[in-house]
């Protein structure tokens, strides 16, 4: 428990630190980005770090809830204190609807699916002109609380450390409770989950409709902080760039995937003076992280961490078949002939 | 009847060659459990090599034959650097370092060969054949009978060589194979390179057609991947059908319906598909058995 409250009060500390470091406003800009991303991985984080099931698809809730607000304040004249939240709650509603169906899909289907659904959305921005503005995509206003207007970097960095505090605190709950157990026991065996007794389809769709909440809010903050939005919010690189921060910073850490976020987030404006070669560094760095650290950075680093400290080798790793199916395969064979 | 048959050979041309990626996806998923996002740029280097090639001066079939060996080339220095060394890495890890692999190959593609639009000359003319009152070009001949050739020849290696049965064993229990004497690394070497090969045929045929650049593979890989998944993933037969459909319903839908939302067509209908079916047309029946 204080462990905890340690933890959280560590973050808030560095988060408050942050600026005092920060030397220009385009570098503020990037950390308030990486806070913003942070919001969404850390969500993607219980659904692919806890309960084990892949999506790809996560921008769409992003985009969906940038959409949805943005439009909310510039065709309907809602305040921004009011499209948010009711963003959020549109697309959380959303993703329980889309939830109920597809998460009885397993493994690369529901992957494949999530996916679908990302690109789905994206084609249907850049088509609805009327109401999206197209590939030019929308202007938004600022957020803001009667006259005090986050307008500036160093009030936008607030709100978002803020929000980012409160996720973490969330997740951590989750993680620690039963739910939280249930979900970790769901994504090593699901069979074994289900024989203890877990509903483990009602807790895979719960863990999709919160994780899709917190993408949620990451968008429709982002699209009052950026006062630009367009339909890449959803793109096919988009979705597999928040699925990477989730498995390069490591699936179950909440640290990881604030990692993760600020990792994928700073590099391409780190390597933006390599011109030409940044795709040929990032695609080298992104292969050596995982060739190295397999498990993601903060647990395979913490595990290596351990094996010094305890002073033997690490733990053995049970490797994880690829091959479920072949006790299926096998099956397959024998009564094919 | 004749526009119908305009879209069908439209859908047929553009199937062909989501069936050669799809059945490329399928060979190294069997072999390795693998989803490899580079596929797509297998077939991107295919089309690309061939394309800066032939300015230089180089007949068109000897530059084919450079673009195939490229690829293949690419695809052992991927096996051997980037994918053998990650003994320990889960699926999901794995997809990451081809993801990474993948905008490694298009970094270096669009710094050697330019960041624009390629253009691969049709193999015999762009004159238009005539069948029923409907036009079709020499090159999407080229495309389906290439496709068919391949696929037949990749249906013989499988069913009829040894090396071929070899391969289809391990991908059905590795161990097992192992244990037969089955030099499972050398399978994988040869899973990329068959994938490879097929990728990079897959992209000569369709380049004069769709034109090429640097990060078509994208898009060609993730259809692929859908027409695979739309088959059944792990099926060699349904990725081939599944690519065919998934390239005539969005030529059907993009002719009878809206152009605008042709790309959309495949998502959704992919979706439909894996809720009712969710093993694909033509997968097995995945049963978890403990």
């Amino acid at each position: 428990m204080t462990r905890r409250l340690v933890d959280i009060a560590l973050l808030a500390g560095i988060l408050a630190v942050v600026p005092l470091f920060v030397p220009n406003s385009y570098i503020f800009d990037v950390v308030i980005r990486i806070g913003l991303t942070a919001v969404a991985v850390i969500g993607l984080n219980i659904l692919m770090g806890l309960a084990g099931q892949i999506s790809i698809g996560h921008a769409a809730f992003v985009a969906g809830a940038a959409y949805t607000s943005a439009i909310l304040t510039s065709i309907f004249d809602w305040p921004a204190l009011a499209s948010i939240p009711a963003a959020v709650v549109a697309m959380t509603a959303l993703a329980f609807l889309l939830a109920v169906p597809m998460l009885r899909l397993n493994g690369h289907a529901l992957t494949i699916a999530t996916l679908g659904l990302g690109l789905i959305l994206q084609i249907v921005l850049v088509n609805e002109v009327k109401w999206t503005g197209g590939p030019d995509g929308l202007t938004t206003t600022p957020l803001s609380f009667g006259s005090f207007a986050i307008n500036t970097d160093l009030r936008s960095y607030a709100l978002v450390s803020v929000v980012l505090v409160v996720t973490v605190v969330l997740s951590q709950n989750l993680e620690r409770s039963a739910a939280g157990r249930a979900l970790r026991a769901l994504r090593d065996s699901e069979i074994a989950a289900c024989a203890v007794g877990i509903d483990t389809y009602r807790l895979k769709v719960r863990a999709f409709v919160a994780s899709a909440a917190f993408a949620a809010l990451s968008g429709a903050l982002t699209a009052h902080y950026s006062g630009f939005i367009t339909p890449d919010m959803t793109g096919f690189l988009r979705n597999v760039e928040l699925a990477t921060m989730v498995v390069v910073g490591g699936r179950g850490s909440t640290v990881g995937a604030i990692l993760g976020a600020a990792l994928l987030t700073a590099l391409p404006q780190l390597l933006g003076g390599l011109a030409d070669y940044e795709m040929v560094v990032f695609g080298l760095i992104l292969m050596g992280t995982m060739i190295i650290l397999p498990d993601g950075i903060v647990p395979s680093l913490s595990a290596k961490w351990r094996g010094l400290t305890a002073k033997r080798g690490p733990g053995v790793k049970t490797s994880a078949a690829p091959g479920q199916e072949t006790h299926e395969s096998v099956w397959r064979l024998e009564s094919g002939k | 009847m004749s526009t119908f048959l305009q879209y069908l050979f439209a859908g047929l041309t553009i199937g062909s060659i989501y069936a050669l990626s799809a059945l490329g996806f399928t060979i190294v998923y069997n072999a390795r459990g693998l989803v490899n996002f580079v596929q797509g740029d297998f077939l991107m280097l295919g089309g690309m090599v061939t394309a800066t090639l032939v300015p230089l001066g180089w007949p068109l079939p000897l530059a084919i034959g450079a673009a195939i060996a490229t690829t293949i080339a690419c695809a052992a220095l991927l096996q051997c650097c980037a994918i053998a060394p990650a003994k320990q890495a889960d699926p999901v890890s794995l997809i990451i370092i081809t993801i990474g692999a993948s905008i490694f190959i298009q970094g270096i593609a669009q710094n050697v060969m330019g960041r624009n639009q390629h253009i691969v000359p049709s193999f015999s003319g762009d004159a238009p054949l005539r069948i029923l009152h409907a036009s079709i070009l020499p090159q999407s001949l080229w495309a389906m009978g290439g496709t068919v050739v391949l696929v037949a020849g990749v249906a013989w290696f499988f069913n009829g060589s040894l090396v071929g049965k070899a391969m289809r064993a391990m991908a059905i229990n590795p161990m097992a194979a192992q244990l037969m004497g089955i030099k499972t690394k050398s399978m994988l070497l040869l899973a990329f390179c068959l994938s490879a090969f097929l990728g990079a045929v897959a992209g000569v045929l369709a380049a004069p057609i769709t034109t090429t650049v640097y990060d078509i593979g994208l898009t060609l890989g993730l259809k692929g991947f859908v027409g695979a998944t739309l088959g059944g993933l792990g099926s060699a037969f349904g990725a081939v059908a599944g690519g065919l459909l998934l390239g005539i319903m969005e030529a059907m839908i993009a002719g009878y319906v809206s152009p605008a939302y042709k790309d959309a067509v495949p998502f959704v209908l992919i979706i439909l598909i894996l809720l009712l079916i969710p093993q694909g047309l033509f997968g097995s029946r995945v049963k978890d058995r403990i």
